[in-house]
């Protein structure tokens, strides 16, 4: 369960004074559930998802994350979150297999759950091949699946994917998106930030549309399709941030 | 504080060091092979320069003395020397490096020297070139040698005796203890040299451990773990000591080995003549390491625990404020001369240990060394070092936390 109430990130910046990067954003995302925030770049998804995941302190408001609150008890929230970005690479000196071990020794895991936890884990994600090889020479898709077994080790009951598929072949990309599909299927609650239209319609059970650090709409794609009467989510898209002309002109911001 | 994470986090960072070869390099290679290099590579140049310049014969000019055939007959007879033609341009030669030196014999010199008057004999050298100042040592010599010999003849022509002239003779003898003789001569190289390993050691992994770290995108997923900052911070930190105490303790191992061999190889203290003795004091200062006092040795680790404390703590701080590898060079660079300065004036001769002294970081270590290898003990000093080189390491560690703690240093855009 994820339940934001009025977040707020501001950033002083030496050139452009005080950035209201989130401005006072609340949503809700339930278990079994994957709520999609679709925002073009700079609209505040990423600060969102790193205020979610305790990397960032709200200026303002709150967030809970299965139960606690990212403010008070940051570190029991990242014990139940698994947090996938661009930005959280690897170890390139360290095997698939150190790697992954090392995020459970950082969970508190004992040694043989870890053992157990990423054998079904290099199973299910057929890692098998390359568990043993060093990170520095893997694949995008090896990359990507080493991420997705740490994100997974300490069996998280939130997961955080900050747009997963940014740059990935399009094999790879698809089996992320099962992967992300798979997750709920298991009751896991999930957020998943993108800008491209058609993941949010295949995946998404929520969507979010996130603008210059606001939530402009949210809602089912049934729901957005019948309020912006669109049936395509690009053109829901531009009609919820406000036209092309305002799309333009936060981009060049 | 989480000892488990600290330890799970110190121990990842050892594994991941230990396969990184910059660090590699730092800690391991450069301590190790650093003095055998400085010992043995500049120590034999050096002497082999300095053996060659002493057996070649010196190519000597000499100006006029036609009216004194013995004197230059003299010379000519000597070994060491090579009389050239004389030429007008002798100045130019010599500073061209074709005539090492120029005799100037006064008209009249041997009729002089016989009537009982005094004579000037010229001797032309260019000054700080090595062959040249040898050179004029060697042809000096013959002169003085020459005008001893005539002192002799006139006064046993007055049938006076050589002894008047040397009424007694002077002999010196040294009393101190060899281990602070030994304490005295590395003494002051000694502390510089760890200081510097300590810093340069503590380098890389810092910048590697942080800015590296942010730059490769792994700063965010470690922080994405429920270890907090803290713990984080403490495990890297360790690490980072461990780099720097293992490159002092590898060059000490190293330096002590080769000057073991070095005694061997050299014979033991050189005991060359004039301008060999820079370098083969340094190999003496090697033979003498077994005789420092080896409490010195232990009072020398106490003091350095807590400076390489302060200077993982800072170098981590200071590096984790860049946002790559490569900017955190440029602000960690210069601090090497920052952290030569203070090493540099301990070394020099009379800087001597006082309580304002005692407060400087680095300075005071330098100082405190140098007294305690040659088996001072100052205690209240000792003291006052210690306890300030521990505050200023708590100091550096806090500081490096807060910074972990800081949003706009850890996700700077």
């Amino acid at each position: 369960m994820i339940e934001a109430h009025n977040l707020t990130k501001t950033f002083k910046d030496k050139k452009r004074g005080v950035i209201t990067a989130v401005n006072d954003i609340s949503f809700t995302c339930r278990p079994g559930q994957i709520y999609g925030l679709l925002g073009a770049n700079g609209a505040g998804k990423t600060t969102t998802l790193r205020l979610l995941a305790t990397l960032l302190q709200p200026t303002s408001g709150t967030a809970k994350l299965a139960g606690y609150d990212v403010s008070a008890d940051a570190d029991k929230v990242r014990a139940n979150v698994g947090f996938l970005a661009a930005s959280t690479a690897l170890y390139g000196r360290l095997t698939a297999r150190e790697m992954i071990s090392y995020f459970g020794r950082l969970n508190g895991l004992n040694e043989a759950d870890i053992t157990a936890r990423l054998g079904r884990l290099a199973d299910e994600l057929d890692m098998r091949e390359f568990l043993d090889r060093r990170c520095e020479k893997f694949s995008t898709g090896m990359k990507q699946k080493t991420s997705i077994a740490r994100t997974l080790i300490h069996d998280p009951a939130v997961m955080i994917f900050d747009e997963p598929t940014l740059g990935l072949d399009v094999m790879t990309a698809r089996s992320i998106v099962k992967f992300v599909r798979e997750c709920r299927n298991r009751g896991k609650t999930v957020i998943y930030s993108t800008h491209v239209m058609s993941e949010v319609e295949k995946i998404c059970d929520v969507i979010g549309i996130i603008h210059n650090g606001r939530l402009v709409t949210e809602g089912t794609l049934a729901e957005l399709q019948q309020r912006f009467g669109e049936q395509e989510m690009e053109e829901i898209f531009v009609k919820a941030v406000g036209g092309e002309a305002a799309l333009a002109a936060a981009l060049k911001n | 504080m989480n000892w488990n994470n600290i330890v799970t986090i110190y121990l990842k960072e050892l594994k991941d060091s230990l396969r990184d070869r910059r660090t590699l390099i730092s800690m391991i290679v450069v301590p190790t092979l650093i003095m055998p290099v400085i010992m043995f590579g500049v120590g034999t140049i050096m002497t082999k320069i300095v053996k060659q310049a002493q057996s070649e014969t010196v190519s000597v000019m000499v100006l006029g003395g036609a009216d004194s055939p013995a004197v230059v007959a003299a010379l000519k007879g000597e070994k060491k020397f090579r009389i050239v033609p004389a030429a007008p341009d002798y100045q130019q030669l010599i500073s061209d490096k074709k005539v090492r030196v120029a005799v100037e014999i006064p008209a009249g010199f041997e009729a002089a020297l016989t009537a009982g008057d005094t004579q000037t004999v010229s001797l032309y050298y260019y000054e700080g070139e090595l062959k040249s100042g040898f050179g004029v040592k060697a042809v000096q010599e013959f002169f003085t040698t020459l005008r001893d010999k005539t002192i002799e003849e006139r006064l046993t022509k007055r049938g006076i005796a050589a002894a008047v002239i040397k009424p007694f003779v002077v002999r010196k003898q040294n009393v101190a203890p060899p281990e602070k003789v030994g304490g005295n001569a590395i003494g002051g190289f000694i502390p510089y040299l760890i200081i510097i390993l300590c810093f340069t050691g503590a380098m890389y992994p810092a910048m590697d451990l942080t800015a590296g770290e942010k730059e490769r995108g792994t700063m965010e997923t470690l922080l994405c773990s429920p270890v907090r900052r803290i713990n984080i911070v403490l495990g890297k930190f360790l690490m980072v000591l461990t780099a720097s105490l293992t490159t002092v303790l590898l060059s000490i191992l190293s330096m002590g080995l080769s000057a073991a061999i070095g005694v061997m190889y050299f014979g033991g203290p050189a005991t060359s003549p004039s301008a060999t003795q820079a370098m083969a004091g340094k190999a003496a200062e090697g033979g003498s390491i077994p005789l420092i006092d080896p409490m010195g040795l232990i009072g020398v680790a106490a003091l350095v625990l807590p400076v390489a404390v302060f200077f993982a703590a800072g170098l981590l701080t200071i590096s984790l404020f860049a946002k790559s590898y490569k900017e955190a060079q440029s602000y960690v660079s210069p601090l090497i001369i920052v952290v030569i300065m203070p090493a540099v004036i301990g070394m020099l001769p009379g800087v001597e240990l006082n309580a304002k002294l005692a407060l400087v970081p680095i300075l005071n270590l330098s100082l405190v060394c140098k007294e305690m290898l040659s088996g001072v003990w100052h205690w209240n000093y000792i003291a006052l070092i210690f306890g300030s080189s521990c505050l200023y390491a708590a100091i550096a560690l806090s500081l490096a936390v807060k910074m972990f703690n800081r949003e706009d240093v850890m996700f700077r855009a």
